[in-house]
């Protein structure tokens, strides 16, 4: 096809973003309960309901919920009647998001409800993730999120590209941007820590939490009617590696630049950048494979050192990107998320907000 | 404003077993998407993007099995994404797919389904801890029997009709090499006779637990033009939800049912479906379920389903052909039997479907449901493509 027959690209933008207070433990709530106040309050962000948008697409996992099918019930909260059109990736909602940004693309639909969550308290979730590995040949050995983790960071160090005083100045730095966060889980001052694993720290690590988040997408005029300043999807991609961590460079993120590549996020500089990192090491790695300057403000959410709700972290990358932007607070920002050991899945989204 | 037009020009799956005990789940992956590539005459490098699906993680014992499978399906440098809609999933999986390619984000898209029930007990995956549903209700069967009364007294059905359901689909099973079970010597008796499971569901008429993937490759109108067999065109494709329980859910005809196939046929211009549509493969795990769903999709009035397999209609030389590959009565690795039968109903309009082809077939439904019968997922492909 022409340049000249290629239709015009349809704009669509996230208008609304609500997220939990994120916390240690929610045992008295349900998630279906932890799900329901979020989902009313990006609604009613929008004036929307239910049965006004075009299309639903949630992110989960049932090893979180330690249940096989675990969404089907989240979807009583969604309150789907009359029947809804509705899918469900079982990722991080970031993809969820992706999912609903290319079903608006096709014209099918003008508005998207996007959610995700996870509550990592009923488990331990450092054992629950070594059941992501390979069933055959890793798995078995049971190595840990943090394990595999200070594999990358040992890997960073001695590449040259950081050291352990700079990694526990990005953790410092994650949790007093978070204090100006209501829903973040960690803030303020809080000691660096002793050795988890080595090189990594309690401070490099993330706080294991549960939480939830939701977004609204909406296309074209329904954006501008929706939301006074929509935060504009000016591109998003996203790239997985091999599995195999031996078969990778782990002091680098080639699906992070190719995902950021495809996405246009080289083609302007951005001054936003929420990143999804839940290791300190791994923000320098997105650093340097985002080629994000100094002058980019990177997570003032706190970022997941703040709160890494597993499921929804990547999503309210993307949420807190687009509230930023909602607010004036940014015009182009970049959001990113991550899934799988060591950043194995990639996915960026640029935003920007109209001219002021 | 306008859609690319979505094109299946690759099929392929694997001959579906108990167990393979002799490949991973990777190599039973690999194997279907190396098939459908083959059928496409594309490799590797031609691909765009893989959307992967399957039903719970649990099934495996594998969370989030894409990102192991990723080097297995040469996903390592694209987009990946993975699907899960309970039973439904193999057909949302294809349509998330299909998405891609009509939303002109990618030009050739690889999906892929699958199920390796024997690495793990889907008896105990499928029976839900109380209290989030009651106790005693033993797998799949055990929710979808009070059901299938229902639909016996509201339709006055006579109780011979699922066993003549089963007796068909495992007779077109023998002429499809990929069904699971091949029962040389089925009889209507033996079904009959077979145990009572769950009242009024017998052993002949459920699905088995199986092994197996199922792979399409869909590409826009170019990749569509270079491919060496015909393709099918989607015509119309639709996904609709509703809640798993409550009040005034009609677990005999869900109005979720209802409202997709009325959107798909709405897409495809299909004003009737019993004279417009040619053949139908649907989704039905307990035998029951072909004339509950034939009055769900349209092709019958409510209570007159069963009137259609018992006169013979839904036979593979029937008027509207049922289940043309023996269905999910004969072959159920769940993740992949909502895509088994979209890839069917491909395989039918491309006139690729070998023994058990229907003559002249040239609009077939693909139809999937999951959960408590709470998620549906469908398209309609042709042998033509769309008008617009």
């Amino acid at each position: 096809m022409t340049s000249e027959e290629a239709p015009a690209v349809r704009e669509i933008a996230v208008v609304a973003f609500a997220q939990t207070d994120h916390r240690r433990s929610t045992e008295e709530s349900s998630e279906v309960e932890m799900l329901m106040p979020v989902l009313h309050e990006v609604l009613a962000q929008t004036g929307l309901k239910t049965a006004d948008i075009g299309f639903t697409c949630s992110g989960s996992s049932d090893y979180l919920a330690g249940r096989a099918f675990s969404f089907t019930l989240a979807l009583d909260g969604v309150g789907a009647w009359p029947p809804i059109s509705e899918s469900h990736v079982e990722m991080d909602g970031a993809w969820a998001l992706y999912e609903a940004w290319t079903k608006l693309l096709t014209g099918d639909a003008d508005t998207a409800l996007v959610y995700s969550y996870g509550k990592s308290s009923p488990g331990s979730l450092r054992d629950v993730l070594t059941r992501q590995l390979d069933p055959y040949y890793v798995a078995p050995l049971w190595p840990d999120s943090i394990a595999l983790a200070a594999l990358q960071a040992q890997a960073l160090i001695d590449a040259g590209h950081t050291d352990e005083p700079a990694l526990a100045a990005v953790g410092a730095r994650s949790r007093a941007d978070a204090t100006a966060n209501p829903h973040a889980q960690l803030k303020g001052q809080i000691p660096h820590g002793d050795h988890v694993v080595r090189p990594l720290r309690t401070g490099d690590c993330p706080p294991v939490g549960d939480g939830a988040a939701a977004v609204i997408l909406a296309a074209g005029e329904r954006a501008r009617d929706l939301c006074a300043r929509p935060a504009w999807i000016r591109g998003i991609d996203h790239r997985i590696e091999a599995h195999g961590l031996g078969v990778r460079d782990l002091t680098d993120s080639p699906s992070t630049r190719l995902a950021a590549e495809k996405a246009g996020a080289f083609e302007q500089p951005v001054d936003t950048a929420e990143l999804h990192a839940p290791f300190t090491a791994q923000e320098v790695i997105l650093r340097r494979a985002l080629r994000l300057g100094d002058d980019v403000r990177v997570n003032p959410s706190g970022g997941a050192l703040a709160a890494n709700p597993v499921m929804a972290a990547g999503l309210i990358r993307i949420g807190e990107a687009a509230a930023r932007i909602h607010r004036g607070d940014s015009d182009r920002a970049l959001a990113h998320a991550t899934s799988g050991p060591c950043l194995q899945q990639n996915l960026v989204a640029v935003l920007e907000g109209d001219p002021r | 404003m306008s859609k690319e037009p979505v094109a299946v020009i690759g099929v392929g799956q694997t001959k579906h077993v108990a167990a393979r005990r002799d490949v991973s789940i990777a190599g039973l992956v690999r194997e279907a998407a190396q098939r459908a590539l083959e059928d496409a005459e594309l490799t590797w490098a031609d691909i765009d993007a893989v959307v992967i699906g399957k039903a719970p993680d649990f099934f495996e014992g594998v969370m989030m099995p894409e990102l192991y499978l990723a080097d297995a399906l040469g996903a390592v440098g694209k987009p990946m994404l993975r699907v899960h809609t309970a039973g439904s999933v193999g057909g949302s999986t294809a349509l998330v797919a299909a998405n891609l390619v009509a939303a002109r984000v990618h030009g050739t898209v690889l999906t892929l389904a699958f199920e390796k029930q024997s690495e793990s007990n889907a008896m105990w995956g499928l029976s839900l801890p109380i209290p989030f549903q009651q106790p005693l209700l033993a797998g799949a069967g055990g929710f979808f029997a009070p059901h299938v009364r229902a639909y016996m007294r509201r339709s006055g059905a006579p109780d011979t009709i699922g066993s003549l359901v089963a007796y068909k689909d495992r007779r077109n099973a023998l002429k499809n090499p990929y069904a699971h079970l091949h029962e040389h010597d089925i009889t209507l008796e033996k079904v009959q006779a077979s145990p009572m499971l769950w009242d009024p569901i017998r052993y002949s008429e459920t699905c088995p637990s199986s092994d197996g993937a199922c792979a399409m490759i869909l590409t826009d109108r170019a990749g569509a033009a270079r491919a060496p067999r015909p393709p099918a065109w989607m015509l119309g494709g639709a996904m609709r939800s509703e809640p798993t329980l409550f009040a005034g859910k009609d677990f005999v005809s869900p109005q979720a049912g209802k409202d997709c196939a009325a959107d798909v046929y709405r897409q495809a211009g299909i004003a009737d479906p019993r004279r417009d549509i040619d053949a139908v493969e649907m989704y039905v795990p307990f035998s029951w379920y072909e004339p509950m769903w034939l009055e769900n999709l349209g092709f019958a009035a409510e209570g007159e389903g069963w009137k259609l397999t018992e006169s013979g209609v839904t036979e593979l030389d029937g008027d509207l052909p049922v289940n043309m590959s023996g269905g999910v009565l004969s072959t159920n690795p769940i993740g992949a039997s909502g895509m088994i039968r979209f890839a069917e109903a491909a395989l039918q309009v491309r006139g690729q479907a070998g023994e058990h082809q229907v003559d002249g077939a040239r609009k077939v439904l693909g139809h999937a449901y999951g959960g408590g019968s709470q998620f549906f997922s469908m398209w309609l492909v042709g042998a033509r493509p769309p008008d617009s």
